[in-house]
């Protein structure tokens, strides 16, 4: 019998099993940023410990920080005593910090594949849940919370439950103006927000197997979204092809030695799986969540369902049966550790390209990282942004989550590309929130309203 | 939080959350989360969910005086989905709440659970809503909640409870603040870390 990926990657990574039943799993890659760690340094500091493994731990900022006026110190002293907390634990126990300013610093998930510190086979931890995103190289790759950013940070290890694994196939092409951000929908809309709890999210078939680095990162990104700590992608010659190179990946002779490796991690042709699932993507469209969970959405010609949930229905002052399609929106959010990379900010901007925002619009363009910026700028891509009445920002979260100056305003609806609707999430406690790929953002932003892109694309 | 201590009953009054898919935004709205320390989360605990029932006219569970002191929180399933902040059961905890019953949670937020010393458990959802009803009604209902026997008991309703025995064997034998467990072997550690070729540099042949 052949094994997963996951049971491949977990059994390298297993130090032993403790008596809790739990297994003691060593961390390849810890990353760091400011908002779930200054607790566990202050442990670590209040025990006398070291941090294990400092070659093996990367902090930078992301949360917190303001993306238009960064000057130090900050304006907002919470955000403030939180960045020099950051900086004085790197500083004393000898983590790599890349903070504001420096040509590194972006969202966690977005340097650490950039920067090739991601590989296919690690076993990745952060203290944030969109760490599956990793997964995209075949790493194992989750989020933990505060306490267990103490025990990596102490020992370089986690006590964890094993995963089931749950292969999802998604099989055809994809019609022009349907992206990797409507699979994903599509994959949480079909098997749920608990679907996935228990299992890690193996994403295969031609699909996948065609999507770039970028794309199958937005797929694993939003695992957790549906249930799954975990999510990955086999690792291929799209995956070797993007790490070739990159500042943290092995050079030279040591880079074929690596690819023979990382091609043997992949799952093997009879693995068992625990569940299969096969998704059909050639009829998909555009989906756009309507409701206050990832999993509350219809595809764009779709009216919202009779029988929906009618207390998300009263928060998002929605009629059940009503199109999601006409919608007015008040804000256009393009950002995001899900979809804030250069192929996303390169679509948003073909479709904006010579068009203006409607006036009501507030539209922003948030860079996932300082090294997508710099790429965007060099290919004019911020030029095509501010002309067609776009804010251009610095690298951060930005409005993905209200801890920063960017935020919704009142019952204000924000067609976005970041990956939670929640109540309140992106900063207003009324605020309403329309999940959809950057593309759909860009459309909706000319619009008005929420737009089928394929319309404008075609 | 100090400990490890042994967690092996938990008893006291009973607080009914309803609603399935609670996530931790609500339980804790992220503009909290400035902050370096856990220090004061329990005043900001679902606050945003309070301010809107207020202003609907309705009273939040936890807003809800029958319920004042509860130690025995009540939910729905997939409960704490979303962010991995610990923050989310640490202002419960700090709140005042030791254990949570509920028909399932998200991995995450249980294991962060676990890691300061909350436990959850699960109970099916026939007992779980009929407990709710049960406490509404009488909102002074006190109940024990014991992880050796795995089920939750009070005079007038009793329901067997389910939790991995990995998560209950650690409670109750107060190993459920891990990192002393983990930084025991060092040795070990270091020997796995040296036979992963990404450690070395993919200096030596591949073992496939």
């Amino acid at each position: 019998m052949g094994k997963t990926l996951l049971q491949k990657v977990w059994n390298l990574h297993t130090v032993r099993q403790l008596p809790t039943g739990q297994t003691q799993l060593f961390i390849g890659l810890h990353l760091v940023h400011e908002v779930t760690s200054p607790q566990a340094f202050e442990t670590l500091r209040t025990r006398g410990w070291r941090v294990a493994f400092p070659e093996r731990t990367f902090a930078t900022v992301d949360h917190i920080v303001p993306t238009r006026e960064r000057r130090r110190p900050f304006l907002d002293v919470l955000a403030e005593d939180m960045i020099a907390a950051l900086e004085r634990n790197c500083r004393e126990f000898g983590v790599p910090l890349w903070n504001v300013g420096d040509r590194h610093q972006g969202i966690v998930h977005v340097i650490g594949p950039e920067l090739g510190l991601t590989q296919p086979g690690m076993t990745i931890a952060c203290g944030d849940s969109h760490t599956s995103t990793h997964g995209a190289f075949g790493a194992v790759a989750f989020g933990i919370g505060t306490s267990q950013v103490r025990d990596v940070l102490a020992t370089q290890c986690v006590a964890i439950e094993p995963l089931k694994v749950r292969r999802i196939r998604v099989t055809g092409r994809l019609a022009p103006g349907v992206y990797a951000k409507d699979v994903i929908l599509e994959i949480i809309r079909r098997l749920g927000v608990r679907g996935g709890v228990g299992y890690a999210y193996e994403y295969a078939g031609d699909t996948v197997e065609r999507m770039s680095m970028d794309e199958r990162m937005t797929v694993c990104n939003m695992s957790i979204e549906g249930g799954a700590r975990v999510g990955y992608v086999n690792p291929d010659e799209t995956t070797f092809a993007y790490l070739e190179g990159r500042p943290w990946a092995p050079p030279g002779e040591a880079f074929r030695r690596a690819t023979a490796w990382w091609a043997s991690l992949a799952s093997d042709r009879d693995a068992a799986y625990d569940d299969d699932v096969e998704i059909r993507a050639d009829d998909l469209t555009p989906v756009v969540t309507w409701g206050t969970n990832p999993g509350q959405s219809v595809r764009i010609d779709e009216p919202i369902p009779a029988a929906s949930d009618a207390e998300a229905l009263a928060y998002m002052g929605f009629e059940p049966g009503a199109p999601v399609r006409g919608q007015r929106i008040d804000v256009a959010f393009i950002g995001s550790c899900t979809n804030a990379r250069l192929s996303d900010l390169r679509e948003a901007a073909r479709i904006i390209k010579g068009h203006r925002v409607a006036p009501h619009v507030k539209a922003l363009v948030v860079p996932g990282s300082a090294g997508v910026q710099a790429a965007a700028e060099r290919e004019g891509l911020d030029a095509v942004f501010r002309s067609a009445g776009f804010e251009w920002r610095n690298a951060g979260c930005s409005m993905c989550l209200g801890m920063n100056p960017d935020r919704l305003e009142g019952r204000q609806v924000c067609a976005s590309s970041s990956n939670r609707n929640f109540k309140g999430r992106q900063g207003s406690p009324t605020g309403r929130t329309l999940l959809m790929s950057p593309a759909m953002v860009a459309a909706a932003a000319l619009a008005g309203v929420v737009t089928d892109v394929r319309e404008v694309l075609s | 939080m100090n400990g490890p201590e042994r967690i092996t009953a938990v008893e006291g009054g009973v607080l009914p959350l309803r609603g399935d898919d609670i996530d931790t935004d609500r339980i804790i709205p992220a503009r909290y989360l400035r902050t370096v320390s856990f220090e004061g989360l329990e005043r900001h605990v679902f606050e945003d969910d309070r301010a809107a029932a207020r202003q609907g006219a309705t009273l939040h569970p936890f807003d809800d005086e029958r319920f004042a002191g509860a130690r025995v929180l009540l939910v729905h399933s997939n409960f704490g989905c979303g962010s991995s902040r610990e923050h989310a059961p640490q202002a419960l905890a700090r709140w005042g709440i030791r254990a949570i019953v509920g028909v399932s949670f998200s991995d995450i937020f249980f294991g962060n659970a676990a890691m300061i010393g909350l436990p959850c458990l699960t109970a099916g959802r026939e007992d779980v809503e009929a407990l709710m009803a049960f406490a509404e009604q009488h909102p002074r209902t006190s109940v024990r909640v014991d992880l050796s026997a795995l089920a939750l008991e009070s005079d007038a309703f009793s329901c067997a409870l389910s939790m991995p025995a990995a998560a209950r064997d650690a409670f109750i034998s107060g190993a459920w603040d891990t990192t002393g467990m983990l930084l025991d072997r060092v040795d070990e550690v270091r020997a796995v870390a040296s036979r992963l070729p990404y450690v070395t540099g993919f200096s030596a042949p591949p073992r496939a």
